[in-house]
């Protein structure tokens, strides 16, 4: 197929930036939408340009590092997929594509498509942990017995991989759902019980400074989370705020 | 230098808890005066952060990554092997031990594996007090799976997830000690270079990935927890920026390299579709509990298939060959990856692959399906000979066991593999070779240790499913930071180590040279074509099988490749900004090496072990022949060129497990 695309370039974080417009042919429906980044990188450097910078790593759709905002869509059209595993065959020849970094004031432009996710990071430092320490003598992992249904349900919340697609989906550029996900898994398991009080209020706190707006309850993160994140997380975060709050 | 693995006398199952006794302590008030810096985050290394700063260290982690927890043990699906014996299935440690010394072909350190063994029950204890939210039974109790080249099940697993859930449990650990101020997080940093003074490691070189700028650090003892290289063959299961890097730059600083060869191919792998491929992608080993593995067993079934005019559902049962259960009844299926990997090669160059490229065989899951489905239909008392419903409830069953390595799966071939079979063949993905560690994970660089994928001592020639995870872990949570101690005993006098030294400066000018010579070089290539190339002769020549005349030429040509690269890339943009081609051709530049040493490692190995399968050392029935004579560990010790590098031998010393000839039949 032969494609237009439209693709953000900004130098640095300084830079004002501005949609340049890209020619590409003989894309494989085959190959992933990284790989198609690929191919034209490989033409713009021979060309003795500066290539599009973008994030990516495991390409298989867990680590992450992945983003891109695809027609108006984190991660592109298709659904409970990171940008890394969407295809071409998902486009048709002809198409123009349009290409931007995930957009949020907590997430600023480092180069091109790559964004800065470091307040997710500082969100965790906040409270996204169990206070133990490696010792070798924690009780045997058997036991406490968790019920399988609370288990699988930590598990579910637990698959987030932090990429950032509900931030730069929600119009609030809102961190909720990454911040439920997390409270969540701990919050289902006995392990979490002990400092469930302190790590959702400095948590929520910490979210707050790091400039990430209000839940408005339109679900588009939910929409477009590429590991099915569900609202319930942000639905539980609010029930442990509420009780966190009550007790001070 | 003479190597000495330093391992503790007396009976194998007391000599780690003799030698954590008798080590030096370092204590907590001095522990505050000393600073340790780990670089990689994935599993080893974030569990060595973690744990070095809740006992009081000063440590500083460094990544590539943007945030440490997508560091790539992050991709790790199937599970984490421990000797809980939870199933009552005569599991022990010595079990645990005896499999994984099996499994590596008789070519790891029987001290170091012992202990590997020892701890693994400690690392679910720690896990699930972390609250990584492991797979459960309807009791409430763990679950768990078979993997192969085993006989009991003592697989832990979280779905397809199991490495982002360990991850992000040492993830958490690290970021309680960064919230405290304990681990200062340098993310997007690379290691270009380990200092050394006086003959210790006393710090790094690390590029700020963003601003380009090259920055000293130091410290009392350098970790490395880099993982393996299993990108020098370009194409493998690794994630883009995983990279030989840092191994290599401490091998240059005086690191010895071991077994460099030793490299796992996986038998499941999805299929190269075409020449665009960046990546391959890696379909659990737990499917082989659940999935069996076939070709057609007549030629004009295979050709059928490929013309499309044949699926392979259309198949009888009577005409498919289960290669695996044929040649291997006891294991079946679930036989060790390097024997299932280089069966599945077997049948492709025998002209019985399935797809257009004929590199493809068949993963099937028709008959777990209906297994599972007749016993939900009997619990639920449904039907059990009415097929549609039985095949409903067993798809149900396979979901929600591996239902997002089917949803991978369909989403890069385009195909359900509940209606039919998966594809796959092998493909590079973990490497056993790496930096020589003695007993306590050191090198021969006093104050440098390597730890995880990055060093070599565990997993002999081959390594086992699901035991990956336990070393990276066992190793950051519960060797390291005993051992480091020892040597870090005498440092507690020493004070803050300077970074305005001829050392840091001499190792820093080497840095910015190296990178202005490739920003200058102008050359008219891009990194990855020079890339693709070496990959090429690697898979060619270094892969599945290998052989003198192929090995002799791929030292050849690597060291042809490399002349060209350094002749030819073109590297734009400048040093001093964010710059991923930078980065990649300094990675590709240290590939280039390592590859070259990589071939000449297998020349010398005239045996077959493990993943190293030399073809002039087979039996008659095609199965890897170990020699006698090559019971040891090669380390090489750099001289300048990758040719001119110095084989020494560690000698294997088997007092408590009788070496025989591995058989899974």
């Amino acid at each position: 197929m032969n494609l237009t695309l439209k693709i953000w370039r900004q130098k640095n974080a300084s830079d004002k930036g501005k949609m340049v417009d890209y020619q590409i042919s003989d894309v494989s429906p085959d190959m992933s939408f990284l790989e198609m980044l690929d191919v034209l990188n490989d033409q713009i450097i021979t060309k003795g340009e500066e290539p599009v910078a973008f994030d990516h790593d495991c390409r298989e759709g867990i680590c992450g590092m992945c983003s891109l905002y695809i027609n108006g869509e984190a991660h592109g059209p298709d659904r409970g997929v990171t940008t890394c595993q969407l295809h071409m065959r998902k486009f048709k020849d002809g198409d123009t594509i349009y290409i931007e970094p995930f957009r949020a004031k907590a997430f600023p432009v480092i180069k091109d498509l790559v964004v800065d996710r470091s307040a997710f990071d500082r969100i965790q430092h906040a409270g996204g942990f169990i206070s133990v320490n490696t010792s070798g003598n924690t009780q045997d992992a058997n036991a406490i017995p968790i019920a399988k249904e609370a288990a699988d349900t930590a598990m579910d919340a637990a698959t987030c991989i932090g990429c950032g697609a509900c931030v730069a989906t929600c119009k609030n550029s809102s961190a909720m759902l990454f911040v439920g996900a997390k409270v969540s898994q701990y919050a289902l398991l006995p392990q979490g019980q002990v400092e469930a009080t302190d790590r959702v209020l400095n948590m929520v706190k910490q979210m707050d400074e790091e400039g990430f707006g209000n839940c408005t309850n339109t679900g588009a993160c939910e929409v477009e989370c590429p590991k099915g994140i569900s609202l319930e997380n942000i639905a539980r975060m609010n029930s442990e705020y509420l009780k966190a709050s009550l007790k001070g | 230098m003479a190597l000495d693995s330093k391992i503790p006398q007396g009976p194998l199952a007391d000599k780690w808890t003799k030698h954590k006794n008798e080590i030096n302590l370092v204590n907590p008030a001095n522990k505050r005066l000393i600073d340790i810096i780990v670089v990689g985050t994935g599993l080893a290394g974030g569990s060595a952060a973690a744990t070095l700063a809740e006992l009081g260290y000063n440590v500083k982690a460094f990544c590539f990554q943007d945030s440490p927890r997508r560091a790539h043990s992050i991709a790790a699906q199937g599970g984490i092997n421990a000797a809980k014996n939870y199933q009552g299935d005569g599991d022990s440690t010595y079990r645990l031990f005896y499999d994984t010394v099996k499994g590596g072909d008789y070519r790891s350190r029987e001290a170091n594996v012992y202990r590997l063994a020892e701890v693994s029950a400690n690392i679910i204890d720690q896990c699930v007090a972390q609250g990584v939210p492991f797979a459960r039974d309807y009791g409430g109790l763990l679950d768990n799976r078979s993997f192969g080249g085993v006989l009991v099940s003592r697989t832990f697993y979280a779905k397809g997830q199991t490495g982002q859930q360990l991850l992000l449990g040492a993830y958490s650990a690290m970021n309680r000690q960064i919230g405290r101020g304990k681990i200062k997080m340098y993310n997007r940093h690379e290691m270009l270079d380990v200092v050394v003074v006086d003959g210790k490691a006393r710090g790094i070189i690390a590029r700020n990935l963003v601003t380009g700028e090259i920055e000293r650090h130091s410290a009392h003892a350098v970790v490395l927890g880099t993982g393996g290289y299993g990108n020098v063959f370009f194409l493998s299961t690794n994630a883009m920026g995983s990279n030989v890097t840092a191994a290599w730059k401490a091998h240059k600083r005086g690191a010895y390299f071991a077994n460099p060869c030793y490299t796992q191919i996986h038998p499941t792998c999805i299929p190269v579709s075409g020449d665009h491929q960046s990546k391959l992608t890696l379909m659990s080993e737990s499917l082989r509990n659940d999935g069996r593995i076939w070709v057609p067993k007549h030629i004009k079934d295979v050709e059928a298939i490929r013309n499309k005019t044949l699926k392979p559902t259309q198949i009888a049962e009577e005409d498919r060959d289960y290669y695996l259960e044929r040649r291997y009844p006891a294991f079946g299926n679930l036989v060790p990856r390097d024997v299932a990997s280089r069966a599945a090669k077997e049948r492709c160059d025998a002209g019985y692959g399935v797809n257009a490229t004929g590199e493809a065989v068949y993963l099937d899951f028709a008959a777990a399906i209906m297994r599972y489905g007749k016993e939900q239909a009997h619990i639920k008392g449904l039907n059990e000979n009415d097929d549609s419903v039985v095949k409903n409830l067993g798809k149900e069953v396979v979901k929600a066991k591996y239902g997002n390595l089917f949803q991978m799966y369909e989403k890069i071939v385009d195909e359900n593999p509940y209606e039919t079979p998966m594809m796959i063949y092998p493909a590079v993905h973990y490497t056993m070779g790496g930096i020589w560690v003695d007993y306590n994970l050191q090198t021969t660089v006093p104050g440098l240790y390597a730890i995880g994928e990055a060093n070599f001592s565990d997993h002999g020639a081959n390594r086992l499913g699901a035991s990956a995870l336990m070393q990276g872990l066992a190793d950051g949570y519960f060797v390291l930071p005993y051992t480091i101690g020892d040597y870090l005993s005498n440092d507690i006098r020493t004070g803050p180590i300077s970074t305005d030294t001829k050392e840091f400066e001499e190792a820093e000018n080497k840095v910015k040279s190296e990178l202005e010579h490739l920003i200058n070089n102008k050359g008219t290539k891009p990194v990855d074509y020079f890339h693709r190339r070496l990959g090429k002769i690697m898979w060619n020549k270094c892969g599945m099988a290998r052989n003198e005349k192929g090995l002799k030429e791929a030292i050849k040509e690597i060291a042809e490749l490399r002349a060209e690269f350094w002749k030819d890339v073109r590297v734009p943009g400048t040093a001093n900004e964010f710059n991923e081609e930078l980065a990649k051709a300094g990675r590709v530049a240290d590939f280039l090496e390592l590859g070259e040493l990589f071939a000449k490692d297998a020349l010398e190995r005239e045996e077959s072990a493990g993943g190293h399968f030399r073809e002039e050392h087979q039996t008659e029935e095609g199965e890897a022949k170990r020699r006698k004579e090559f019971q040891f560990v090669s380390a090489w010790e750099y001289k300048g060129e990758p040719k001119d590098a110095v084989l020494h031998k560690e000698d294997l010393k088997y007092e408590n497990i009788e070496v025989k000839e591995r058989s899974y039949k």
